[in-house]
């Protein structure tokens, strides 16, 4: 995963990488930058059934705490348990650690995502 | 200043004693008979073992580091830090009210329940409200109880399907959290270009489902809503109530109300608007008002007047109970009486009009060096970004902090979440001219430090008790309690 790999994101800054019919989602660097220095992470509960839109899990940071919304429609397969003792990953290296990874249902969702320069047009304008 | 970082348990000395009782000259009771074996501790309480001289210099010395109004300009955007007038505490110590008991007979608190009474009186008229309850004991408490009224109103109706509030993106962060504790879901709105909400979204939005929507007028962004009466019409239309958090009520006393807006509930907080201490200093008081349609749900007890006595009326089915112990924190609703008083109608009208002014003064001399998103008149508060400072690494936690060593209480940053590097400030009607034009200087100073050594920013605070803290460890690790 990461950077170098074909990546979707959405508008409210998560990215996902697909494999096979698995659905890596993390955070963007605009977000972590935006976020500051991430103190803890909230992640579902594998196994969960997750529609899009979805509260996925919660990224608090000495700033602001914020909701993480599944860009896409699936169930919760593994959460990186990483991030529980570091949850700082997320601003070093945040393509390098996800969330979660859901299983992709519905891969017609991905269309309505955008690609790296979309979204780095997108985030221009915000 | 003698630096002694040790806490009064680590003061403590075996044996030592800060005073000696008198013999016994009373019957000895049994205590375990008294009270039941099961009550009594069986150890000796762990409390620090100092004499009374280490008590006094232990917490004279914890206060010089204390910083509050009383010590200078507090400019906390959202959080009203206006001065509390010393009168206030005058009046609240007086014996026939800080002897009063709260389980006395009211007929011997007459005095005291009339100004319960007139206070209730008081703030419906400066809220456009039919009846308001001070039980609330802050503003959060406020809201919880504005939530359970909206929910038992629904109910009564036999409208169960009403589960939603709606909250603007931009709104205090204790209203979605009280909405979720209240049991509803929370659906957030955008803010349009202009910072207020947006209207094609909230038409999107609403419909039977919707039990309510939460709004600060004016915004977190220190704007009037001019919507207001259309949101208040569409919230209307489909069934639902408008909740007014009054936390930026300073801006509109005696100008506009939440009333006239259309809103059904409307909640002030005593420690902000009304001049009674807020943070460290308080206790709060969070008073809701209602709608003539909500005041059966009103929590209990309602003070009434009947046949020249004041009286606890504790009949109201529809009630949803009591929030708080006893009437709510009395001494504090007793300051805000005093103030009001103080104040009277023109009064009050003025010092809004004073805290409006004196924003846009701050705000008009600012608006060259830091980027304000949303620049127009503002209300009693504005935010400004110091995105422009933060290309060359200086951002706005570093001016709050550099604004520590020149004095000043920073003010709020990071909020609201829509501006980027937000600060908030709120220089409340309080403040002279010279004491405003010194905290622009200092502000347009740091400005452009920022641009010429950017560095410098980064290492304050220099004299404050402490310097800079590790965030991110005071937020992983925090150091709770004490423990020998």
């Amino acid at each position: 995963m990461g950077t170098g790999k074909t990546l979707y994101y959405s508008k409210d800054h998560e990215w996902i990488w697909v494999d096979g019919n698995l659905a890596y989602i993390g955070i963007t660097d605009y977000a972590q930058d935006s976020l500051g220095s991430i103190v803890y992470v909230e992640t579902p509960k594998p196994g969960k059934a997750i529609s899009k839109g979805q509260v996925l899990g919660v990224v608090e940071s000495v700033k602001a705490a914020a909701d993480v919304f599944s860009p896409i429609s699936g169930t919760v397969l593994e959460v990186n348990d990483d991030l529980e003792d570091n949850p700082g990953l997320i601003n070093e290296s945040p393509y390098e650690n996800h969330i979660a990874v859901i299983s992709l249902d519905d891969p017609d969702e991905l269309s309505q995502l955008m690609n790296q320069q979309q979204y780095e047009e997108y985030i221009k304008g915000v | 200043m003698i630096r002694d970082e040790r806490l009064i348990f680590e003061k403590s000395v075996a044996g030592r004693i800060g005073f000696s009782l008198p013999e016994n000259d009373v019957p000895e009771v049994d205590l375990a008979k008294t009270f039941g074996e099961g009550v009594l501790r069986d150890s000796e309480p762990e409390i620090p073992e100092v004499s009374e001289v280490d008590v006094i210099r232990h917490y004279t010395n914890l206060s010089k580091r204390n910083y509050g109004v009383d010590s200078g300009f507090y400019p906390l955007g959202s959080c009203t830090m206006k001065y509390n007038p010393k009168i206030n505490e005058d009046i609240a110590a007086m014996d026939g009210f800080s002897r009063m008991h709260p389980l006395q007979n009211p007929l011997s608190a007459q005095g005291s329940l009339e100004i319960l009474y007139r206070m209730d009186k008081l703030l419906s008229e400066i809220l456009g409200m039919e009846r308001v309850t001070l039980q609330p004991a802050a503003g959060a408490q406020g809201e919880m109880t504005g939530l359970m009224i909206i929910k038992a109103y629904h109910i009564s109706r036999n409208d169960e399907k009403r589960v939603k509030i709606i909250v603007p993106d931009s709104s205090h962060g204790t209203n979605p959290a009280s909405a979720a504790l209240a049991g509803f879901e929370v659906v957030h709105i955008p803010s349009d270009e202009k910072g207020c909400v947006d209207i094609a979204s909230l038409e999107t939005i609403l419909d039977d489902t919707v039990a309510g929507l939460m709004l600060t007028n004016p915004n977190t962004l220190g704007l009037f809503e001019e919507d207001i009466l259309k949101i208040s019409e569409m919230v209307h239309k489909c069934g639902g109530l408008l909740y007014y958090d009054g936390a930026n009520m300073n801006a509109i006393m005696g100008i506009a109300r939440p009333g006239d807006m259309g809103f059904d509930i409307a909640h002030v907080n005593l420690n902000k608007t009304f001049s009674t201490p807020h943070g460290g200093g308080g206790p709060g008081s969070g008073p809701i008002g209602v709608v003539k349609e909500l005041v059966p749900f009103l929590p209990v007890p309602i003070i009434e007047k009947r046949d020249d006595y004041y009286v606890f009326d504790y009949d109201k089915p529809l009630s949803i109970g009591k929030v708080k112990s006893f009437y709510g924190n009395f001494s504090v609703v007793l300051k805000a009486f005093c103030y009001i008083m103080m104040m009277g109608s023109e009064g009050l009208k003025s010092a809004s009009q004073a805290a409006v002014l004196n924003a846009n003064y701050i705000r008009k001399k600012l608006e060259d060096v830091y980027d304000i998103p949303y620049n127009r008149i503002c209300m009693h508060e504005f935010v400004l970004s110091a995105q422009r400072q933060a290309k060359n690494g200086v951002t706005a936690l570093d001016i709050a902090k550099n604004l520590l060593d020149e004095g000043y209480h920073p003010p709020t940053i990071y909020f609201p979440l829509i501006v980027h590097e937000a600060l908030m400030i709120e220089p409340t009607e309080t403040e002279s001219p010279e004491t405003l034009d010194a905290f622009i200087n200092t502000m347009r100073r740091l400005a452009g430090q920022a641009e010429t050594d950017p560095e410098k920013l980064k290492n304050a605070p220099k004299t404050t008790y402490v310097s800079r803290l590790d965030e991110v460890k005071a937020a992983r690790t925090p150091v709770l309690r004490w423990r020998p």
